[in-house]
């Protein structure tokens, strides 16, 4: 690792601040993407702003129809709260499946969605139900955030603050793990929500986690995992490496989607 | 007995381990402790035009940096392969030069060029960045069969075609006529997948040099520190042996892998020469996966034929081996002595031929790896003989009963002379286990269910403790493969044994001493095992080829006889008996059908006080011995595996795995057991996940843990074990090794029960889902021609 300056900041404020006035600072969460990279000495960063020790960052709770769900929340903390149990399963579930279990008490929630990994779990969570993510700024819409693999809608210096998901009626997430590394060869996340059959696609794609729109308007009219069998899943844009082609994976897309709908229950 | 021999005693050594205790190379310390870090090629060929070391030299820390003409100026040898393969025309084999650090030309990713000396680890690192060589590439080639082709990039220019040799074994005539004469012939397409070994604990080197006495030390990971320190001393000039202590303390898991000399332990030395500072290195898990030997990388055609009974008549195979950029220390011996002379299996073989060609590529050195030539072996016959009894309407059990050998001993025509075995006993035992007369119910059921059931044998037979000297010596190999020992009776009658055998996971601090607490009924905790310190132990040869137990405690065993009567001496002399009478039992020396005896730790005091020994005794309770076997041990077994696919994912899920083995006499049947499970779970691994991926660059793909699949608890299965034993007539202890059967018998196993779920042969490892899901929809589900 390159020599790099460490901070621990204990408001938003001092975060953004200490971003800014960095030669080129890095926020840091649970360093599980990050510190692996400057190990490889792939990302040197000249300060570290850790944001884990802000106020009000981490932790989940329900607000009416809404879970709320800071940022610095870790993998763990997500699978083992009776909160997400109850409000969203499928989301304590899909959390429950990241990494091993030293990964899930480090890495968190909004490092995963600042992220982006076109194989992480969570964006098609966040995709999905419709969440929103809350920044020291703003709100931004989730099908807004999202824009192509490892690109998002945040800005320079900008920090999550908390993930907002809307209760759906129900949901389910069915994920083929990579056998080597286990993230996502494919993951999809079926939702019933008010908006409608949500159904986000991780792991396949060039462009990162999408929404198939063949799929949610089979399921639109029937949401039964029968529906899904005549969707027609093209591997157009799909990603082809030494683990999976892009017709595997399309093969894939539809195996996960029935089985997330056969959950479903 | 509750601590001797066939106890299941908890491994004395896990304490340290399972507490952090544990003393590994990079966990020591010297004053003046400096740190390497290596400059190496990103490219798979390239010729070195320049190296500008002035940016790094300018760095923070840096002591020194090194290349390769310095090295090889100060007369630092090249690294050899030790076993000399002649191929079929009489030419001798045809080694490349190998220079710890490169001098004019790189031939794989990962090729060291330079060394960093630095004070700490960091800065050694940042400064090997900074180092600038200048490459011109050339093209790579990193496939074995394209590097034999035409026209491909030429690595050595003592290796015309990259051919390193072209050997044969067998009569190539009559096995031509025997197939030409065959009822039926079954031809399989073969590859044995290259994989990574990946043990837990990364390579490791500490080099000493103490300038007053002109006297070096390396601590490193080694499976064999005394051949270490031969061969760092002959061939790589470093220090005479008297010069050099080699030490390898604690090391985590070998697996082959740390058999060899490594360009870091020569760089080391050299460089603490060089810098007057003590020199560490320990390899990252990166340069774990570019560096360390890889193993198998095998293409054959082969070709087995029967008559009408069902009996084989002969046996074809061509070979070839891909062997990577430099010929590492074992490798030539791998594809050929410990390969193609197991080709003929369980089974009564009278022709066999088979070719083996052995060729350069861009590729990191590949050498022996768990099993080492002989799972290639035993997965090419495995999968002839499942795919032949399908192709002939056989049941395969039955296919391979017909053809086993049933009379020892047995002259192959491939060299090995098997000595004894129960090969009907083996599979009877393993079928009973398996319960494979339930398995049409069982496969009804998964069908029900809308999975594939699938069920595949391996009937393994392998060759440990390869011996005897003067055989392996007039085939080729640079070294005597025997083992020594020393037996110490303490004055107060506590035993050290010292062997030059090395543990790095097999558990021989338990093992051997249950052996010595067996022989004089002393307490376990009373012995204890010194090994891998060539100060300490007298030279040896190490462990490797599953030989500490067959040829290691067979040493011990001869210097225990040699204490024995030593100690029957003293106490006959004491005791006013004839030597005859005396019996040691339960801690005590005692006169036959009397009462008179000595306790165990008095006739130690009296050999040490030396106050009133027989005369003429020399005092002392001491003694050695070099133990050299008369043959190879043969371990062998049945193994099978049942397994579910699912034919919408292609995954595969091993449902059941038995294994009946024959490992001859069994010391303590829970590290065997541990020893069968590890190695079916590395088998597993190569049928199913593990592959080592080149691009056609020479870029290794499979360079971390992200893309190369290890086995993880969840891809095994919970095994049956079945032991059948046959005792090894040959050796003190009837053993014959069982470190790495599973290795060796699993994969067959696995990809055969794969085969018969989908219903289609043409399966090559690792059965990845996406494979198998491919072969699935290519057989059970015809796309309709429009
Ligand atoms: C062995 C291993 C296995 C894994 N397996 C999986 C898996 O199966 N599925 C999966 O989805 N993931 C997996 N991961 C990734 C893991 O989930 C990471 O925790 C996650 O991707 C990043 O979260 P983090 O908290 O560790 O972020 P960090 O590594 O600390 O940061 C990641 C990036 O996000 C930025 N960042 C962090 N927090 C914020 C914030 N609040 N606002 C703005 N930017 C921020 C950082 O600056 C950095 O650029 C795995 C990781 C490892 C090491």
């Amino acid at each position: 690792m390159y020599p790099t300056k460490y901070h621990k900041p204990a408001s938003l404020e001092d975060a953004v601040a200490g971003l800014r006035s960095a030669e080129d600072g890095a926020l840091l969460a649970g360093g599980q993407t990050l510190l692996p990279t400057m190990k490889q000495h792939l990302a040197a960063p000249t300060d570290l702003i850790d944001i884990r020790g802000i106020d009000g960052m981490s932790g989940i709770r329900v607000e009416g129809d809404v879970l709320v769900i800071g940022a610095a929340t870790t993998h763990a903390e997500v699978a083992g709260s009776s909160d997400v149990q109850a409000a969203i399963p499928a989301l304590a579930q899909l959390a429950s499946g990241i990494g091993d279990a030293a990964v899930r008490h480090m890495g968190t929630i909004g490092g995963s969605v600042a992220n982006n990994d076109p194989v992480a779990d969570y964006p098609s969570a966040v995709l999905a139900l419709g969440a929103t993510i809350v920044t020291d700024r703003r709100e931004i819409a989730a099908e807004d955030y999202f824009q192509g693999m490892f690109m998002t809608a945040l800005e320079e210096a900008e920090i999550i603050r908390e993930l907002r998901f809307p209760k759906p009626r129900r949901a389910a997430y069915a994920k083929f793990p990579n056998p080597a590394s286990r993230y996502a060869l494919v993951g999809v996340f079926v939702a019933d929500t008010a908006a409608g059959a949500c159904v986000a696609v991780t792991g396949a794609s060039e462009s990162g986690v999408f929404r198939h729109e063949g799929l949610e308007a089979a399921l639109s009219g029937d949401f039964s995992a029968d529906a899904v069998d005549g969707v027609e899943i093209s591997s157009e844009g799909f990603m082809s490496d030494i683990h999976a082609d892009a017709d595997y994976r399309a093969n894939l897309v539809r195996v996960m989607a029935r089985r997330a709908v056969a959950a479903l229950g | 007995m509750t601590e001797g021999i066939g106890a299941r005693v908890k491994r004395t050594e896990d304490r340290r381990f399972i507490t952090g205790k544990g003393k590994y190379t990079d966990d020591i310390r010297m004053e003046n402790q400096a740190y390497a870090a290596f400059v190496r090629s990103p490219h798979a060929h390239a010729k070195v035009t320049g190296i500008d070391r002035s940016a790094a030299e300018a760095m923070e820390g840096v002591v020194a940096v090194l290349d390769g003409h310095q090295l090889t100026g100060d007369g630092i040898g090249n690294i050899i392969c030790g076993w000399a393969i002649t191929s079929k025309d009489g030419s001798a084999m045809n080694m490349g030069a190998w220079s710890a650090l490169a001098t004019d030309r790189v031939r794989y990713v990962g090729d060291a060029v330079a060394v960093v000396i630095a004070d700490t680890a960091a800065q050694a690192r940042l400064a090997a960045e900074a180092v600038e060589v200048e490459y011109e590439e050339l093209p790579a080639v990193t496939n074995a069969e394209k590097a034999l082709a035409e026209g491909a990039p030429q690595l050595h220019d003592n290796a015309p075609g990259n051919l390193i040799y072209d050997w044969e074994i067998g009569e190539e005539a009559a096995t031509d006529e025997a197939l030409a004469g065959a009822a039926h012939v079954t031809e399989l397409p073969i590859v044995n997948n290259r994989v990574s070994p990946n043990a837990m604990e990364p390579r490791s080197a500490v080099a000493i040099y103490d300038e007053a006495d002109e006297h070096y030390t390396l601590y490193t990971t080694s499976q064999n520190p005394h051949v270490a320190r031969l061969v760092l001393s002959a061939f790589y000039n470093v220090a005479p042996e008297h010069k050099l202590r080699v030490v390898a303390p604690d090391v985590g898991g070998g697996f082959g892998s740390k058999i060899y000399i490594y360009p870091e332990e020569i760089t080391c030395l050299w460089a603490s020469m060089k810098t007057g500072r003590s020199v560490k290195w320990t390899s990252t898990r990166s340069e774990a996966f570019m560096t360390d030997a890889h193993g198998r990388d095998h293409v054959s055609k082969a070709r087995i034929g029967f008559d009408t009974e069902g009996k084989i008549v002969g046996l074809k195979v061509d070979t070839i081996a891909n062997f990577g950029a430099y010929m590492s220390l074992f490798s030539s011996a791998v594809p050929t002595y410990l390969y193609a002379t197991l080709l003929s299996g369980q089974y009564d073989i009278q022709n066999i031929h088979c070719n083996v060609r052995a060729v350069y590529t861009n590729t990191v050195p590949v050498d022996a790896y768990r099993g080492a030539g002989r799972p290639e072996a035993c997965y090419l016959v495995e999968r002839l003989m499942e795919t032949a009894a399908r192709e002939m309407g056989a049941d395969p059990a039955e296919l391979r009963r017909k053809n086993f050998i049933t009379e020892f001993p047995h002259q192959t025509p491939v060299i090995m002379n098997y000595d004894s075995g129960d090969f009907h006993g083996n599979l009877d035992k393993a079928m009973a286990a398996a319960d494979v007369a339930g398995f049409d119910e069982r496969r009804k059921e998964a069908a029900a269910r809308g999975k594939l059931r699938g069920l595949g044998y391996s009937c393994y037979i392998e060759a440990c403790g390869i011996a005897p000297s003067a055989a392996v010596g007039s085939l080729g190999a640079g070294v005597g493969l025997w083992e020594s020992a020393e037996v110490r009776v303490n004055p107060v009658g506590t035993i050290e044994v010292l062997t030059g055998s090395h543990s790095h996971g097999q558990g021989h601090e338990t093992t051997f001493a249950q052996v010595v607490a067996d022989r004089f009924g002393v307490p376990l905790n009373s012995v204890s095992i010194v090994h891998g310190d060539t100060d300490k132990v007298q030279f040896g040869m190490g462990t490797y080829g599953s030989r500490s137990g067959a040829v290691g405690l067979s040493a011990i065993s001869r210097a225990m006889d040699k204490v024995e009567a030593k100690v029957k001496k003293i106490a006959a002399h004491t005791l006013e008996a004839a030597e005859d009478d005396i019996v040691i039992e339960g801690g005590e020396v005692k006169v036959a059908g009397t009462d008179r005896k000595m306790a165990w730790h008095e006739v130690g005091l009296a050999a040490y006080t030396g106050h009133n020994l027989p005369p003429d005794m020399e005092p002392g309770l001491k003694e050695g011995a070099f133990y050299d076997p008369v043959n190879f041990t043969f371990p062998a077994g049945a193994y099978i595996c049942e397994v579910e696919v699912d034919p919408d994912t292609g995954v595969t899920e091993i449902v059941q795995f038995t294994a009946a083995d024959d490992f001859g006499t069994i010391i303590n049947p829970m590290i065997v057991e541990g020893q069968v499970h590890g190695g079916v779970a590395q088998g597993i691994g190569q049928a199913l996940l593990e592959n080592v991926v080149y691009d056609d660059a020479g870029q290794l793909l499979t360079g971390s843990y992200m893309d190369y699949a290890m086995p993880r608890a969840w891809d095994t299965p919970f095994y049956t074990l079945e032991h059948n034993t046959t005792v090894c007539p040959n050796n003190p202890l009837g053993l014959k090794g069982c470190g790495e059967a599973g290795a060796i018998g699993a994969p067959p196993a696995v990809i055969n029960a794969i085969t018969d779920a989908i219903g289609d042969n043409d399966l090559q490892m690792p059965a990845t889902p996406q494979k198998v899901w491919r072969m699935i929809q290519a057989t059970q589900t015809p796309i309709a021609a429009e």
